[in-house]
């Protein structure tokens, strides 16, 4: 309010008060400024009423030349009135005019419209005659979803005015082009050139046509039926050429998508549509559909798991372990990504599929195993049985070779064949997360059916080698010898290797799983093979001493028989023999004698043989020369003193212990033999020449030379047992004897 | 072994000859032939065991006609034996012989006689070392010798024996016989020898082979015996330490196979009554009684299968495999039951010593009840 409101004081504005101007300056200002305002007010007022005159004398003009163009403007308005009257009056006129022309117009117009209706009906009629052409050449063009189309338009008129007989003839035409048109569309069913699309899409066209929905699923059916068996037997025909991918890229593409195809068109055609239509007993309609359906699905499904199974099947003699995972892998994902079938989960049948490839490769890589084992088996045989002109240190360097390489190759291989199957456990691989898949390959197929399976294979086979009765006289001992170390390395950690690998490889906890076969039963047998080896090897090498020392003993006439001069040959023969027999022990097992200090030096062996055994033994024998008696009595004594000698006993593993169990068998032998002969002075005397120089040659391969001195002391007493003149030589003589050879 | 279950008899020669006096059933008798190359001191003891008083009873009698290797009792006459011995010739020789001995009938105890030579044998042509004399097992005039290459049946009605045939051994590399027994089934019309690791039965009345059994054993066959209670069984026993039980219609594979021994096995014998039991003699100077329940006559698994098996499991609890065994110090040669006592048996090691032991009391209950 305060700003509209008039300054008063304010020289410019409209509301100035003199007065109050007047008395604001006398009061506020200086004479002097008084005064200098007085002449500033009156020059502003000068100046003003100076400007006040020029803008007079301006516009002078202006305002008589505005007053002259008011006073020609009031002359026009006048002329234009008179103007505007004319108009009037003619407009009239014209409206009376127009309203003559309208009467006479309109009995002609009401004419055309009654024309223009008549020429609609008669169009339609005109493509209810041209029907069945149109249709007819629909069919040609092979237009069938026009035709339908087309039929559909006219159908109810042509049901409606079917029986006016004008029309009968078109309704017959067109009904006989339709059941053409039917067939058509049903010979499109079986044409087995025809996609899964156009089908459905003949499918669809009938059930447009209203035929039975029930025999048009089953017709539908019956033809894709047809189609997936062609399709089966290409797979068939397939599966023998093409590897296992390409044959499961196949299926997939082919089959699997087929079948998807018409599973899904059934079920857009028949199942859903039902629910939109208006059919009578669309639910027992629906659930008959579902039912062939599913049969449908199942029977197809079966015929292809079989096929895959056998491709399957064929594939794992030759294949490739991670092709074959591939295939499987897509195979198992196509399958479950899936659901062909409400009811059935063939997800199932496709992992057991895969369970059973799992368990056959399992199978084979066992059987190659086995294989593998018994070739390197041959080959070591080979080897071994080929006689060898190499010296003995390259044999030795050899045997332990072979073992070691064969001991690598066996864990190497089955290495190789964990990792093979550790392609079906690879993460990005579908089924191997299933616990179903899991459980059985892991535990059932590779731990116990595959690990554990070729290492009781490992110990079986050592043992066949040493099976009663049927072995084969053929093997070579060192063999047995070599496989009984073999059974021992493996106890002492390939095991235990082989099965924390496959424990570790395949994510198996074996010790909270009680029903697994654990390390320590493995360990046994392995330990209870190695032994029988080890046993049958000492008898095999005893029996093969013994035999020379029997024929020996047998062949001879004893009782004719000269001075002895020499040490007979068989004796050296058999020195040689458990020499070598030795050489080859030490090249596998360790010496572990309690005296294996003196058996080391030639040297030592020397003065030991001289020095110790031969006062004991002498000291024995002299005691059977003057009475028989008396020296069955020492022997009893002995008998009674020291401790039973078990032959054919068990040996331990190692060197001094393998030897004794040989020698041991040879002079029970002999002594056995020599108890069946009668000999003269001589002969007893041939026979304590052999026995001393066996004694010279033999202690120190055994452990305990007490047990040798017993052995020879029993069979000298037996021979001098059956002596008819049991008469000793001089030992100094039988030393020299011995010592010359 | 618990051997206050056994009677001991000692000799003071080795000996391994020992045989049971067959035809004797009242008492229980084993006759032992000593070996000795001094002639004269050879000799044959007949040992009579009294079970009730748990005594033996001896009679020894001279045999200075060589050390025995081998001694046979008939079966049809108890005072009659068969040795086959070694006899010393003269210049360091020594020679095989057999013949037919008869025992006094009375009891002499006052001096050592010399037995009765009933029948000797005339082996010029047949071979140079005698393996065993065998009566038949029931015609008295009969019996059958094996020489090294030869089996020779003789008529031993009168005292010089007649040959009334002989089968010479055929083969490669010069084989020898090792020993022979009369098949008592199939009318005892077969004879069984073995030859190395072969078994080979001849018919004696064609001389032809009945059947044979190659490579019984991968070493020598030491001895054999039949089954007395069940047709077509032979334990066989040799050096590969194997007890063998062979049914001969199938000699591709033992019917049961054992080694239990840790040496040569030198003597099989069924028991003649409960043939389950069988003794073994090893050089490892053991005896074992093992037995062979699952082949036997008396395993009633295999004939009542169907039958309550409740009932069978208590009678059927002997198992295969050894049941007790015998001790000696020497390797034993021998072993026998005896035919009058099914219970005990006689076993001799070549340091002369003769045990006499019986089967455990359980066991006998085992089998019995």
């Amino acid at each position: 309010m305060t700003e509209k409101k008039p300054n008063p004081l304010d020289i410019n504005g409209p509301n100035f008060n003199p007065n109050m101007y007047l008395d604001k300056i006398f009061k506020e200002y200086s004479l002097k400024q008084i005064l200098d305002h007085e002449n500033e007010v009156v020059k502003d007022t000068q100046t003003l009423h100076s400007d006040m005159q020029t803008l007079v004398y301006e516009n002078y003009n202006k305002f008589i030349s505005a007053t002259d163009t008011i006073k020609k403007m009031k002359n026009d308005f006048k002329k234009m009135e008179t103007e505007m009257d004319l108009l009037a009056s003619n407009m009239a006129s014209i409206t009376s005019f127009s309203d003559q022309i309208n009467d006479t117009l309109h009995d002609t117009r009401q004419k055309i419209n009654k024309l223009s209706g008549v020429h609609a009906l008669l169009q339609k009629l005109q493509f209810l005659f041209k029907l069945p052409t149109t249709l007819k050449s629909r069919m040609e063009e092979k237009n069938y979803i026009q035709a339908t189309q087309d039929y559909l338009h006219a159908q109810r008129v042509l049901h409606q005015y079917g029986d006016m007989p004008s029309f009968q003839g078109i309704k017959t035409d067109c009904e006989s082009i339709l059941t053409e048109l039917k067939a058509e569309l049903r010979k499109q069913f079986c044409n087995t050139n025809a996609s899964a699309k156009e089908l459905t899409e003949s499918v669809d066209l009938l059930l447009k046509l209203n035929e039975p929905a029930k025999e048009l699923c089953t017709e539908f059916l019956s033809c894709a039926e047809k189609r997936l068996a062609e399709q089966l037997v290409m797979l068939k025909d397939q599966s023998e050429q093409r590897d296992i991918i390409e044959f499961v890229d196949l299926g997939c593409s082919g089959f699997l998508s087929d079948l998807c195809l018409i599973v899904a068109s059934f079920h857009d055609m028949f199942i859903n549509r039902v629910h939109m239509e208006h059919l009578e007993n669309s639910d027992i309609f629906e659930n008959f559909a579902a039912v062939e359906l599913d049969s449908f699905v199942k029977d197809n499904m079966k015929k292809y798991f079989e096929l895959v199974q056998n491709k399957v099947d064929s594939e794992q003699d030759v294949g490739d372990t991670s092709i074959l995972v591939q295939a499987l892998d897509r195979f198992y994902k196509r399958i479950e990504s899936n659901t062909l079938c409400k009811d059935i989960d063939f997800a199932n049948v496709a992992s057991e599929i895969v369970i059973n490839a799992g368990r056959k490769q399992c199978k084979a890589h066992l059987q190659i195993l086995k294989m593998h084992f018994a070739d390197s088996l041959t080959k070591i045989r080979q080897t071994l049985t080929t006689p060898k002109l190499i010296t003995q240190e390259e044999t030795s360097k050899n045997l332990n070779e072979l073992l070691n390489s064969l001991v690598i190759t066996v864990v190497e291989k089955v290495k190789g064949v964990l990792q093979d199957l550790v392609v079906f456990l690879q993460p990005d691989v579908n089924f191997a997360n299933k616990p179903q898949f899991k459980d059985s390959f892991c535990i059932d197929n590779v731990r116990e059916g595959l690990i554990v399976c070729f290492l009781h294979h490992l110990t079986a086979t050592a043992r066949s080698f040493c099976a009663k009765g049927a072995s084969d006289p053929k093997v070579p001992p060192t063999l047995l010898l070599l496989l009984s170390k073999f059974c021992i390395d493996f106890q002492n950690g390939n095991v235990h290797f082989l099965l924390s690998q496959t424990d570790e490889l395949f994510d198996i906890d074996s010790k909270q799983n009680s029903a697994l076969t654990n390390e320590g039963e493995i360990n046994n047998s392995m330990q209870e093979s190695a032994q029988e080896l080890l046993n049958y090897f000492v008898r095999i090498q005893g029996l093969n001493c013994s035999q020379m020392l029997r024929k020996s003993v047998e062949t001879r006439d004893w009782l004719h028989t000269i001075e002895p001069r020499t040490v007979r040959a068989v004796m050296k023969r058999v020195v040689d023999d458990i020499s070598a027999i030795d050489s080859t022990v030490a090249q596998l097992y360790e010496d572990q004698g309690n005296n294996g200090t003196e058996h080391s030096s030639d040297s030592s062996r020397k003065a030991h043989s001289v020095s110790l055994p031969r006062h004991q033994y002498r000291s024995n024998w002299s005691n059977y020369a003057p009475n028989p008696l008396d020296s069955a009595l020492v022997s009893n004594m002995h008998r009674l003193f020291s401790e039973r000698v078990d032959i054919f006993s068990s040996v331990q593993f190692n060197k001094v212990s393998i030897m004794t169990g040989i020698i041991k068998i040879s002079l029970k032998t002999f002594m056995e033999c020599v108890r069946l002969k009668t000999f003269s002075k001589y002969g007893l005397q041939q026979i304590q020449v052999d026995t001393h120089y066996l004694q010279l040659y033999l202690w120190r391969f055994v452990s305990d030379e007490n047990l040798v001195h017993f052995l020879l002391d029993e069979i000298l007493g037996s021979a001098a047992h059956r002596c008819l003149e049991p008469v000793l030589m001089e030992p100094s003589v039988v030393d020299i004897i011995c010592e010359r050879g | 072994m618990d051997n206050e279950n056994c009677v001991i008899y000692g000799l003071e020669f080795q000996a391994r000859a020992l045989t049971p006096q067959l035809a004797e059933t009242e008492k229980i008798g084993f006759l032992i032939g000593t070996q000795s190359l001094k002639q004269t001191n050879n000799q044959i003891h007949l040992i009579e065991f009294n079970e009730e008083i748990s005594t033996l009873k001896t009679s020894v009698f001279h045999h200075s006609e060589g050390e025995i290797w081998k001694i046979t009792s008939s079966p049809t006459d108890p005072l009659k034996i068969a040795t086959c011995y070694n006899a010393l010739t003269g210049e360091n020789g020594c020679m095989m012989k057999s013949a037919i001995l008869k025992l006094p009938e009375s009891e002499n105890h006052d001096t050592i006689e010399n037995l009765e030579i009933v029948t000797k044998f005339d082996f010029s042509t047949l071979g140079t070392d005698i393996k065993t004399t065998e009566f038949h097992p029931n015609e008295t005039s009969t019996a059958a010798s094996l020489t090294d290459t030869h089996l020779v049946l003789w008529d031993i009605s009168e005292s010089e024996g007649r040959a009334v045939s002989n089968i010479a051994l055929e083969g490669k590399n010069n084989p020898k016989f090792t020993n022979g027994k009369w098949n008592p089934h199939q009318n005892c019309n077969q004879f069984s020898t073995a030859t190395e690791t072969h078994i080979k039965t001849y018919d004696i009345r064609s001389g032809e082979l009945a059947w044979n059994i190659d490579n019984a054993h991968c070493q020598y066959i030491r001895d054999m015996d039949y089954n007395m209670n069940k047709l077509y069984h032979l334990a066989t026993c040799g050096d590969d330490g194997f007890l063998k039980i062979w049914d001969y219609r199938q000699p591709s594979l033992p019917i049961f196979s054992r080694s239990d021994h840790s040496h040569w096995i030198w003597c099989v014998r069924f028991n003649p009554f409960h043939d389950q039991l069988i003794l073994t003699a090893s050089s490892d100077a053991r005896v074992l009684l093992s037995s062979a329940a699952s082949v036997s006559s008396e395993n009633i698994s295999e004939t009542l299968i169907t039958e309550d098996r409740e009932g069978l499991d208590s009678k059927q609890t002997l198992k295969d495999g050894p049941l007790q065994w015998c001790e000696h110090e020497d390797s034993v040669y021998c072993v026998e039951w005896s035919p009058a006592e099914p219970w005990i048996f006689a076993s001799l090691s070549y340091d002369g010593r003769l045990l006499i032991s019986h089967v455990k009391k359980s066991l006998k209950y085992q089998i019995l009840l």
